[in-house]
């Protein structure tokens, strides 16, 4: 199996994001909101870190 | 925006929760990701729990992801007790010699992270279980 690094990343942020909304919140809204909220922050840092190192590489 | 934190569980409510083995949930979700909480009959989120450590270990193992077995430098230990996390999976793999000897191709090395970071969720996921158990996390 050979994902490429930006699916590699959605798979580690939605699996790491499920554990972290589960054990950091106490109801299942707060853990929804929060598994969001991770998914939101490792993709998008993702996402502007790379383009951060395109403009810098350029 | 983040939601707040936990708030800790009014004194008194654990302690009528103390009683029988309180590590067994700790134990149980360290040995087998998910098993905590399905002690503690929370289904979903031993279910949810269950799934996303199962599907990072197995991604990291079907991109050939190294599974440490010795420490020969900090670096290694490092890997070596985040593979611990993973309990029962890391030494049914290491039995079956799963995993790959050495990082040859850049998603190998991405697999061995998932792996390392699926151990180190495992114990976050008992450790919540056992938080449960206690009283500490309210149910």
């Amino acid at each position: 199996m050979h994902p490429s690094h930006f699916t590699a990343v959605l798979l580690f942020a939605l699996c790491v994001s499920t554990v972290f909304g589960i054990t950091m919140r106490d109801t299942p809204q707060r853990m929804v909101r929060y598994g969001a909220y991770c998914f939101v922050l490792f993709a998008g840092s993702a996402i502007v870190l790379s383009w951060l190192m395109f403009l810098i590489a350029r | 925006m983040a939601t707040p934190p936990n708030r800790i569980a009014a004194p008194g409510r654990g302690a009528a929760q103390n009683q029988g083995f309180v590590y067994l949930p700790l134990i149980a979700g360290w040995l087998v990701p998910g098993a905590g909480h399905f002690l503690l009959r929370k289904w979903g989120r031993g279910a949810l729990i269950s799934a996303s450590i199962f599907v990072m270990f197995g991604l990291g193992l079907a991109m050939q992801g190294k599974l440490y077995s010795k420490a020969n430098d900090i670096l290694d230990l490092l890997g070596l007790v985040g593979d611990l996390g993973n309990g029962l999976l890391f030494v049914v793999s290491r039995a079956l010699n799963l995993g790959a000897d050495q990082v040859q191709i850049t998603t190998a090395d991405y697999g061995t992270r998932f792996i390392v970071v699926a151990g180190l969720l495992n114990v976050i996921a008992a450790v919540d279980a056992h938080n449960i158990r206690t009283g500490r996390k309210s149910a």
